[in-house]
């Protein structure tokens, strides 16, 4: 009799179990099938030979790496030297998308903070205002930035036009035209989640600190930003990684010089100049970064988590 | 001069948003060192008069004062005014003791000084044991006497209190009644408390004002309050009362003669502002009126007895006055041995204590 009712409640959590399987297997096919699959793909085919004219020959080899990090001479039978050429492509991308990053926050904060302290009934309007323009393909936003940033453009015509210049800036094929277009791109990243805080955001917590003394300023340093911060991570993640691999900023507003990750890795796998091997292994290298920095953000999110619990 | 002095005077203060008229004309002054209660139901203007004290709202028109000097112009955090909020609105992120430190950090204390005087408050509202906790980790009454401990750390010339006490179930509440009673006696501290409870008013208060519709209804000790009524919405706000249509016939040495519905007379004193052949209204205590075979008191009325309802600590006897309305009287439990019960259906008269029955402008 005793064990009966243990027995009882075995079954049902056995029950329990099976059906919480069934119902995460369509969770993890389209995982597996999209993100895990093709990353093992990549992982496989960086550590292979390449074809001349595209594709892999399967033979294991480590030269995709090897390329990327050392030099070797014209014909590769000098003692190796480290080669900065790919690892600076790679320092200045994330200069690029982190300074993108950055102006978006800068712009995205007081945004989303004026969105989240409008009247309830008006907010929906000022979010949807904010996604009109992403309605719009990536590539054509990012032609018409040209037009707006080139010599004979609105932005210099202006800048002329109220004293401020007697010639044109030269902002196509720089690195602020690539940050610009970056920022551009990925704006309302940055606005929807830091938006989602502050909304949630109790304002009688700024109250209550302008009752104990605090300035604007103090209370927004010491109550508001500290209280919103995942909401901020959270943008700054979702503008930051995008940016990283982002190659039609670049290619369109940057001009030969400032070439980036995602170019470089997509001329690998175009036409008959590439080299699929080597795209992998750079793409894996950059996966290997992010997610190194992922883990750092979720790790500071979860200690602040457990502190609020 | 000292205690005369007094810590906030309001001023013809009129507070409107758009069209709407929140407070009309308030004019009241609360004394140094006193516990005062705003006291109405829910939109009477209570909390929007505490909110323009704190300085979250502005004043229309009129002046605040706080200890003679204008404020009313002042953002809040340069008024020595705190607050403990309705929802406490403690910091999630910071600890308790940080919680608490903080308005003695803004005030220019150094870190190790604030904490050191931060947990001396936790020591008076005995939560020692808990300063290195966070806010959601403690229970409503926890996080009601941190709330509390942060407003009073600064020391503040006047603690303002937005209905503290309405999260907390009745037990918790009642002992934080006294709780803080005792911590005003202790700091000497002025509190203004805001409340729509009016049980909560009488046990706390040194004064209470009494707001409905953004106007003051009365101001006076709960005892004036209770036993003298001004209107009829005080009367009717504050505790249970029988409220009876009456009409004045005559007026003589001070005395009015009135006629209730079924011809009921009764005599009560005259009220400055009420004329003969007035219509009005009479207010009378359940508890200042008793029930008796014969008529014992002067003033008496008749009836038939309804229904008898047990509360605790008295029965309250429904009973319909002859071809009048009805009419409830409370009789303690300890009487009821010398004063008997009467079942329903029992004619009955209703004695009437000397000075029980008073007559009220609208």
């Amino acid at each position: 009799m005793a064990t009966s009712a243990p027995g009882g409640k075995a079954a049902v959590s056995n029950t329990y179990q099976k059906a919480r399987t069934w119902l995460l297997l369509p969770s993890w096919l389209v995982l597996g099938s999209l993100s895990l699959i093709p990353v093992i793909l990549m992982l496989v085919y960086s550590f292979l030979t390449k074809e001349f004219r595209g594709g892999v020959i399967w033979d294991f080899s480590l030269s995709a790496y090897d390329q990327f990090f050392f030099d070797r001479g014209l014909f590769g039978d000098e003692p190796p030297t480290i080669d900065w050429t790919y690892i600076s492509i790679f320092w200045r991308s994330f200069w690029q998308a982190g300074v993108a990053t950055l102006l978006s926050l800068a712009i995205g904060f007081p945004t989303a903070y004026f969105i989240a302290t409008r009247p309830v009934r008006t907010r929906a309007i000022w979010v949807f205002l904010i996604t009109i323009p992403y309605w719009v393909n990536l590539l054509i936003r990012t032609v018409s930035m040209k037009f707006l940033l080139r010599d004979q453009g609105p932005l210099n015509e202006a800048l002329i036009a109220i004293g401020l210049i007697d010639s044109p800036l030269q902002i196509v094929n720089t690195n602020l035209a690539v940050q610009l277009g970056l920022f551009y791109s990925y704006l309302p990243f940055m606005v929807l989640p830091i938006y989602a805080a502050v909304e949630r955001y109790d304002f009688s917590l700024s109250e209550a600190a302008a009752d104990l003394y605090a300035s604007k300023w103090v209370t927004l340093r010491r109550i508001l930003l500290p209280v919103v911060k995942p909401g901020v991570i959270a943008g700054c993640i979702l503008v930051f990684v995008p940016s990283l691999g982002s190659f039609l900023a670049p290619d369109l507003l940057g001009g030969a010089k400032n070439y980036m990750i995602g170019s470089l890795i997509e001329e690998q796998f175009k036409g008959n100049a590439g080299n699929w091997p080597f795209g992998a292994a750079a793409s894996m290298i950059l996966l290997t970064i992010v997610l190194i920095i992922l883990i750092v953000f979720a790790q500071q999110q979860s200690r602040h988590e457990q502190a609020r619990v | 001069m000292q205690g005369q002095e007094n810590a906030i005077d309001v001023r013809d203060a009129v507070k409107r948003y758009g069209s709407f008229t929140a407070l009309k004309e308030i004019s009241l002054s609360i004394r140094d060192n006193e516990f005062f209660t705003l006291l109405g139901p829910s939109g009477c203007g209570k909390t929007t008069l505490l909110r323009m004290i704190a300085g979250f709202e502005d004043v229309s028109e009129g002046s605040i004062q706080l200890f003679g000097e204008e404020i009313e112009n002042l953002p809040p955090n340069r008024r020595p005014i705190n607050t403990v909020f309705q929802n406490y609105a403690l910091f999630p992120h910071l600890t308790v003791l940080d919680n608490v430190a903080f308005g003695l950090e803004m005030k220019g204390s150094s870190k190790s000084e604030a904490r050191d005087k931060a947990g001396q408050m936790l020591e008076l509202v005995q939560l020692s044991d808990f300063s290195s906790r966070k806010p959601a980790q403690l229970s409503g009454g926890q996080q009601q006497r941190v709330a509390l401990a942060r407003a009073l750390a600064p020391q503040p010339k006047v603690l303002l209190l937005d209905e503290p006490l309405s999260a907390l179930d009745l037990k918790l509440r009642k002992a934080m009644q006294l709780e803080l009673k005792h911590l005003q006696r202790e700091t000497g501290i002025t509190f203004i408390f805001v409340t729509h409870d009016q049980e909560e008013a009488l046990t706390m208060s040194d004064r209470i004002a009494v707001m409905s519709s953004g106007e003051l209804q009365q101001l006076g000790s709960p005892r004036d309050i209770y036993e003298t009524p001004r209107n009829v919405f005080v009367a009717d706000f504050i505790g249970d009362t029988n409220l009876l249509d009456v009409r004045v016939d005559t007026i003589k040495d001070g005395q009015a003669i009135c006629y209730l519905e079924g011809g009921h007379e009764l005599h009560c004193n005259e009220v400055a502002g009420i004329n003969p052949g007035a219509k009005v209204h009479l207010c009378l205590r359940p508890e200042r009126t008793y029930i008796s075979e014969r008529p014992i008191e002067r003033e008496s009325l008749q009836g038939k007895v309804i229904e008898n309802i047990f509360i605790g600590t008295d029965i309250s006897t429904i009973i319909n006055l002859l071809e009048g309305p009805s009419f409830t009287v409370r009789t303690s439990n300890s009487d009821r041995a010398s004063k008997g019960i009467f079942e329903p259906g029992t004619d009955v008269f209703i004695n009437l204590e000397p000075g029980a029955a008073r007559l009220l402008l609208d």
